[in-house]
């Protein structure tokens, strides 16, 4: 039975590559013809050489680094306050049911409307970046970190309250290392959100960074810096997510959860 | 109803906190909620903010129909369809959660600068929960439902309309309630980035204005509906889940 499932399941997988392999053939076909002109967009393997090329120049690396650099502080910013937060809330219960609506709308709001009232408080340098990506990564870990902890076994409780742990011990020796598997799917969504805040951000109004380059090159039609920009930014992403995806399966199945 | 008892202290403490950081923060960024308020009063009784308000509207109206259409009929293809979902369903996911900001170039380039690239963003941001939710829920439905169908002579259509669609209706319509606000926020990012007309741009207008009053107010309106909309369909959504 285990067979069948993975041999569907490798299957499977070779049908996606070749999907993907037709799909950009048939977009380097459509621009080789010039059924897409070369204003609309580059042909693959153009973007591919150009891309390489940028990166081996290196005068994008101070972009790169900038982003990065501000999702990575954004992440790490939203993982603290979040599991922070979220040990606070579960010690008080009404604070935590008055604010559960607010969790369950929050990412129907659109955060980015909060993005102009940033600029003008804190002007713009990396702050209202860092702080939109940080806003829209913080309740996600909050969520999950809460639905961990509401899963640690009572036993497990009691054990640290007869060694008569305080709660401070109670909360890192305890608490947190149970929840650890359900905190890392809220890393896993923070990591997703904060680098969307950044370079949603960027994008939008900033002075550089890997969205303000995208735009920048948009606007002075030179696709041949935009869209490897892009091809990097979507490789990057998708990078970072199927590792954490990976690395969370392997937590939960050592644990038995999966 | 402790649940409304909640949300009405919920709002009374983020109003608090609202006072609180305009009374911080001073004038020259902020405006405390009176003022917002009033001056979205204001704002609301002028012909300019409606034809923003309603190209806007437009914009979001159409988003929203193509991915419901969209979505629904793929979730459902691929709900019936076993290995086509095992090929697509990594694909669509890994979709969902890149930076899809970074492809708005790419649609102007392709709609040009109008409402056409606009509702091609918005779309793209509700179609995959859409799908995802839909095609999850038609995979859960019990295999005895489908197998009396069968035993029935129900075609596709049937089947759909009379047995999955009502299995399935609580988590397709989570998948839409997703699927609905992502659209909005997809297509007012379309409008803040590059566009002439809508509640975005008027937004990014303000900024280079640096006109408090409205920026404060149109994020004010903006949050509100975004959030009671929101609101009202977590409600049903819970509904549907208490009734099935």
């Amino acid at each position: 039975m285990t067979q069948a499932g993975g041999g569907i399941l490798k299957r499977a997988a070779l049908w996606r590559i070749a999907l993907l392999v037709v799909a950009v053939g048939g977009l380097e076909l459509l621009c080789l013809t010039g059924r897409i002109d070369r204003l609309t967009m580059q042909p693959p393997h153009r973007i591919l050489v150009d891309m390489v090329a940028l990166l081996a120049g290196g005068q994008l690396n101070t972009a790169i680094a900038k982003t990065l650099g501000n999702a990575a502080l954004a992440f790490v910013i939203a993982m603290v306050v979040g599991v922070t937060v979220a040990v606070v809330l579960h010690y008080f219960r009404s604070l935590r049911h008055t604010l559960d609506p607010l969790f369950a709308t929050y990412y129907a709001i659109p955060m980015f409307a909060f993005y102009p009232l940033l600029i003008v408080l804190f002007g713009l340098g990396d702050t209202p970046q860092i702080f939109i990506g940080a806003m829209l990564a913080v309740v996600a870990v909050i969520v999950n970190t809460l639905n961990g902890l509401d899963r640690i076994p009572r036993v497990l409780l009691k054990t640290a309250r007869v060694n008569q742990l305080s709660a401070w011990e109670t909360a890192t020796q305890v608490m947190l290392p149970c929840a650890t598997p359900y905190i890392l799917t809220g890393a896993k969504l923070a990591v997703a959100y904060s680098l969307i805040g950044i370079i949603g951000a960027e994008f939008i109004m900033s002075t550089g960074g890997m969205g303000y380059e995208i735009s920048f090159a948009y606007t002075n039609f030179d696709n041949a810096k935009m869209y490897p920009l892009i091809l990097l930014i979507l490789a990057v992403s998708i990078a970072i997510n199927t590792l954490l995806a990976r690395w969370e399966k392997v937590l939960m199945a050592r644990r038995g959860l999966s | 109803m402790r649940g409304w008892g909640n949300t009405l202290k919920l709002v009374v403490l983020l109003l608090v906190v609202w006072q609180l950081m305009a009374w911080f923060v001073g004038d020259v960024a902020l405006r405390t909620p009176l003022q917002t308020v009033v001056f979205t009063a204001k704002l609301v009784a002028t012909p300019v903010f409606w034809g923003h308000f309603a190209e806007t509207a437009q914009a979001f109206g159409m988003a929203l129909l193509l991915a419901v259409a969209i979505g629904l009929s793929l979730g459902f293809l691929l709900g019936l369809n076993r290995f086509a979902s095992e090929v697509l369903e990594p694909l669509l996911v890994a979709v969902y959660s890149i930076p899809k900001i970074t492809l708005y170039p790419i649609l102007l380039l392709s709609f040009g600068l109008g409402i056409a690239s606009k509702v091609a963003f918005g779309t793209i941001h509700g179609v995959i929960p859409i799908t995802l939710f839909t095609l999850g829920a038609v995979r859960a439905v019990r295999p005895v439902f489908i197998k009396t169908g069968r035993v029935m002579g129900l075609g596709t259509g049937h089947m759909i309309a009379t047995i999955l669609l009502p299995a399935a209706m609580p988590e397709i319509f989570t998948g839409l309630r997703v699927g609905f606000s992502l659209t909005l926020i997809g297509t007012l990012l379309g409008e803040m980035f590059a566009s002439q007309r809508g509640l975005g741009f008027l937004l990014m207008n303000a900024i280079g204005l640096h006109n408090v009053d409205l920026i404060m107010a149109l994020t004010f309106l903006l949050v509100l509906f975004a959030g009671s909309a929101s609101s009202l369909l977590l409600y049903l959504n819970r509904r549907l889940y208490e009734r099935a």
